[in-house]
This record gives C-alpha cells, sequence and structure tokens, in this order.
C-alpha cells in the first residue's frame, strides 16, 4: 500500500513536472505575458529630464534622489564631476546643495579634511530618476519628521 | 658694325616688346602665372584641408586608441541631432591666420609622432594633464572659439535650457566674465588629474 502510493506520487509528479516544461504560455511577469518562446517587444527607452525640482525625501537618511541628468559625468580617480558643483568650495557658484557632514565622516566617525573614501563614488548611493511609470504600487508611509503634514 | 646694329636692334625689339608687349605673349605669361597660382595654392589649401579631417587626425594610433575611444562615447559624436563636431572642428580654427598659426604648431607635435613622445597609453596618459593645460589655456585666450562656431550664445534659447545651464549661461557667460572651455572641461575626452584645476575639487 506504501508501495504504491509512491509509486501514484511519483507518477503524478512527473505529469506536472511534464505539463510545466510543455507548458510555455501564459507566465505573467511585472513586463506582461508573453509566451516563453517569443521574443517580447521592448519597451519605449526612459527618458531623465535635464532638470527638476528636487524630491521629497521619504525617511531621515535616505540619501536624496537626484533631480538633474547625470550623463556623462565622470567620477574616477582623477577627477569627480560631481563636486565640481557640489563641493563646499563650488556649491556657492553652481547652486547646488553643499554635501553635508556625513560624507565627511569615516565610518569609525572620525571627521576627515576632505571627502571620505566611502562618500566618494556618489552614484553608489543617489540616483537620477526617469520618467517611467512604477511598476507595482507602493504603500510606503513618509516618516512624520518629514511628513510635512 | 652691321652686327652692333642688329644687337641694338635686338635690344631695342625686347625693349620694345616690353613696352609694348603683344597682347599674346602677355597673356600667356598672365595665364601660366594664374594657373601656376591656382595649382600652388590649391595644393597648399588641399594638403591643409587633407590634414584637417577626422581620418587624418585619427590616422595614428595615439589619437585612435586614446582620444577617439573616448570621444566616441560622448554627445559630440552621437545626439538625437545627428549633428557631429569632429576633431577639427573643436581643435583647428576656422580662419585663415589661426588655421596657419595652429598647423605650424601642430609640426612640432608630428616630431612628438616621429619620437614616439605618447606611443603607448601610459605615456600618453603621462603627458595628458599637460596637453589638456595647453588645450584650455588656447581656447581661454581666443574665448572659446571653435566652441563658438557653432554654439552662439546670441541664439541659445533659455526657455529651451535646463535650469542649472541658464542659471549659468544668463549670467557668468552673459557677463563675460566666463568662456565655454571654463565650466565644460572634459566635454569631449576623459579627464587628467584636476588636482590644482580651478573649479575643481
Ligand atoms: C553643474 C552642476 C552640478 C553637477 C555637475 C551635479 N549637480 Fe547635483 N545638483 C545641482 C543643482 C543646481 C541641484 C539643485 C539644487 C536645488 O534645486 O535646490 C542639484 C541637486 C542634487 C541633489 C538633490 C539634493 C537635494 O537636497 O535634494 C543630489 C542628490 C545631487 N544633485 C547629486 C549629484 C550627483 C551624484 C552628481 C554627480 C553624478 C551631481 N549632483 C552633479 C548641480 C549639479
Ligand atoms: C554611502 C552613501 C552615500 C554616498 C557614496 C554619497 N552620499 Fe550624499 N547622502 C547620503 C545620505 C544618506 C544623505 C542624507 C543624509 C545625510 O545628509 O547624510 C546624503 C545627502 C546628500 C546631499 C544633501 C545634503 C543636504 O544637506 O541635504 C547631497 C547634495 C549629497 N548627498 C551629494 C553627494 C555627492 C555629491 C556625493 C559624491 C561625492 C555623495 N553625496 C555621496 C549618502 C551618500
Ligand atoms: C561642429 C559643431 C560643434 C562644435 C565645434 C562644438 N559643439 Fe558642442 N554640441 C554640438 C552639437 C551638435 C551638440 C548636440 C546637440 C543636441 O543634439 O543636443 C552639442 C552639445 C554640447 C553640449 C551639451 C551637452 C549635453 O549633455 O547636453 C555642451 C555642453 C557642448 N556642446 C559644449 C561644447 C564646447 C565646450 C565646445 C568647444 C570645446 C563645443 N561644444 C564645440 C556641436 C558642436
Ligand atoms: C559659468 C559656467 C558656464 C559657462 C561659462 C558656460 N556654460 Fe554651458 N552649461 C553650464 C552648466 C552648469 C550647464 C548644465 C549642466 C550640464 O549640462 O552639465 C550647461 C549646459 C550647457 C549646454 C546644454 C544646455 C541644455 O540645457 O540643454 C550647452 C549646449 C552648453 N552648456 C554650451 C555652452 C557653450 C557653447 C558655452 C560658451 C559659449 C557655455 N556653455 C558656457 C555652465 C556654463
Ligand atoms: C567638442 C570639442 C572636441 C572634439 C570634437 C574633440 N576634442 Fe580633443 N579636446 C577638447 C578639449 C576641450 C580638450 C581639453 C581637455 C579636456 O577638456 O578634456 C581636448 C584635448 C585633447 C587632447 C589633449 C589630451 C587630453 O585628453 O586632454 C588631444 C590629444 C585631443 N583633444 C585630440 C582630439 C582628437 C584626436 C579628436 C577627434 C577624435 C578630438 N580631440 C575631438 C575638445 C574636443
Amino acid at each position: 500500500m506504501k508501495k504504491l502510493a509512491t509509486l501514484l506520487f511519483a507518477v503524478l509528479a512527473s505529469c506536472l513536472a511534464g505539463t510545466a516544461i510543455s507548458d510555455t504560455g501564459g507566465l505573467n511577469s511585472l513586463r506582461g505575458s508573453t509566451d516563453l518562446d517569443k521574443v517580447r517587444q521592448a519597451d519605449d527607452m526612459k527618458r531623465i529630464p535635464r532638470d527638476r525640482e528636487t524630491f521629497e525625501r521619504d525617511y531621515l537618511h535616505q540619501p536624496p534622489l537626484i533631480p538633474h541628468q547625470v550623463r556623462g559625468y565622470v567620477v574616477d580617480l582623477n577627477s569627480n564631476k560631481c563636486l565640481s558643483c557640489h563641493s563646499w568650495t563650488n556649491y556657492k557658484k553652481s547652486g547646488a546643495t553643499k554635501i553635508s557632514m556625513t560624507h565627511f565622516a569615516t565610518r569609525d566617525g572620525q571627521t576627515l579634511a576632505d571627502v571620505s573614501p566611502r562618500r566618494y563614488f556618489c552614484m553608489q548611493c543617489h540616483v537620477p530618476q526617469s520618467d517611467a511609470k512604477p511598476l507595482v504600487d507602493n504603500s510606503f508611509k513618509t516618516v512624520d519628521a518629514l511628513d510635512g503634514k | 658694325m652691321a652686327n652692333t646694329t642688329t644687337k641694338r636692334g635686338l635690344i631695342a625689339r625686347y625693349g620694345a616688346l616690353l613696352k609694348r608687349p603683344s597682347t599674346v605673349a602677355m597673356g600667356v605669361i598672365l595665364a601660366l602665372g594664374f594657373i601656376a597660382g591656382v595649382v600652388f595654392w590649391g595644393g597648399f589649401n588641399t594638403a591643409l584641408e587633407m590634414t584637417n579631417t577626422e581620418t587624418f587626425c585619427i590616422g595614428c594610433h595615439e589619437m585612435e586608441d586614446n582620444v577617439y575611444q573616448e570621444y566616441k562615447e560622448t554627445i559630440h559624436y552621437s545626439n538625437r541631432s545627428g549633428v557631429r563636431a569632429t576633431c577639427p572642428d573643436c581643435h583647428v580654427p576656422k580662419d585663415w591666420t589661426h588655421k596657419i598659426v595652429r598647423k605650424i604648431q601642430a609640426s612640432q607635435e608630428v616630431w612628438g609622432k616621429l619620437t614616439g613622445f605618447i606611443n603607448t597609453r601610459d605615456k600618453f596618459l603621462d603627458h595628458r594633464k599637460e596637453m589638456a593645460l595647453r588645450e584650455w589655456q588656447r581656447m581661454k585666450e581666443s574665448d572659446s572659439r571653435e566652441c563658438r562656431n557653432c554654439h552662439n550664445f546670441e541664439y541659445m534659447d533659455f526657455s529651451e535650457q535646463g535650469k542649472r545651464s541658464v542659471s549659468m549661461h544668463s549670467t557668468a557667460l552673459a557677463s563675460g566674465e566666463k568662456t565655454c572651455i571654463d565650466c565644460h572641461k572634459g566635454i569631449a575626452h576623459h579627464l587628467p588629474d584636476m588636482d590644482g584645476v580651478e573649479g575643481w575639487h
């Protein structure tokens, strides 16, 4: 009896597996449903607006989103395009927000004389936003301190 | 006696000819001179123009392997309107006098080529800063003349530009306090170490 049950189960399982493999259609993802053997039409390229209003922040310690295009902005050993506007020496002339104190701190909490190495590559934390519609709803609630109500 | 007369006659005849040249001879001389001039001038300018193409500029691997590869990723190589700025557009003046001056300077660069001054990537990078500084200096002195051949401040439509562009162009650029290259370094190539360069970190 036990053996029979195992056999039945094995047969059933292999059938299921079989259908799963042979059935390539109807797979749904956030990008819509396309048969696995078809190549899906790519979406239009998303654009990043050249300049826009700064974004509201949703929680404390959120790295603010970049409200402008960053195409061609190089950050490497030789130069840091972001700091040519956002550094403390340059922010007044460029009208940009100056980087905050935390950008000078090491992970041990020491404040350095210049941008801390761990904050040098800005785009690790700060990213621009394209004009794409969100794929899923988001019920994140802005923390009280920043809610503005 | 007879000889001298002939001689004098000959000289006199030539003299007369020079004083009142036959129109045909004169025409021939003029035409030859004209053609020679055209050939020389044309040849000279054709040669100049030949060295004024992108193909020539990247004909040597020093340029092809370094600056050209970098430039290919920038807006002056590919953009929505399909208008390209090639090497000479930015690096060689358009008007004749400035062009000749630049070309004569460039002959020193040929010497650099022959002696293998920057014939490896490492050597190129070692010398990049001095070369860049020289270009910035040249553009600063000419008030970014080559940029302005294509981009004319008079015709910039501020309503079409981004906020950050307008805030700089309508102030420091409009007043003449700054010129294009002061703010737009590294527009076509990777930058050298910017330590000590004004406006950089
Ligand atoms: C040409 C100057 C310039 C450059 C270069 C530049 N920015 Fe900005 N940035 C600005 C200005 C101006 C603002 C807008 C400030 C405002 O509107 O209050 C801004 C805003 C921002 C903000 C939003 C600040 C906030 O409080 O919300 C972030 C983040 C930012 N930039 C990051 C970057 C990063 C990262 C780079 C490099 C990839 C960069 N920026 C390069 C000028 C610049
Ligand atoms: C490790 C992540 C990280 C990196 C790397 C980083 N930032 Fe930030 N940045 C933050 C966070 C988090 C905040 C918000 C809280 C704060 O001020 O520390 C912030 C805030 C800012 C602000 C707003 C400051 C203010 O006073 O509101 C600017 C502007 C900014 N960063 C620019 C930069 C630039 C330019 C770089 C590159 C040189 C950079 N950041 C690198 C995490 C980062
Ligand atoms: C042969 C003409 C030409 C010359 C010379 C030229 N440009 Fe451009 N430039 C263009 C074109 C074309 C575009 C792209 C326009 C578009 O489609 O958006 C452009 C775009 C730009 C942009 C916009 C970058 C962006 O990300 O949107 C800047 C900045 C710029 N040029 C600066 C310069 C500077 C500085 C110089 C001189 C060193 C220069 N240009 C020389 C034709 C030229
Ligand atoms: C005082 C600094 C400054 C000067 C001088 C300056 N620019 Fe700009 N320019 C900027 C800034 C800042 C931006 C916007 C940020 C960016 O594109 O990186 C910009 C953007 C641009 C753009 C893109 C415009 C847009 O919004 O679509 C072009 C093209 C341009 N500059 C060309 C020039 C030319 C040509 C000159 C010289 C006639 C010049 N700039 C002089 C600071 C300057
Ligand atoms: C849009 C204008 C522009 C175009 C197009 C351009 N350059 Fe440049 N070039 C510059 C500027 C500006 C500099 C000064 C350094 C800098 O800002 O990057 C420079 C610097 C250089 C240097 C000195 C080394 C360095 O990297 O600073 C060389 C060599 C050079 N360019 C060669 C070329 C060649 C070859 C081409 C064609 C493939 C070319 N350039 C196209 C603007 C341009």
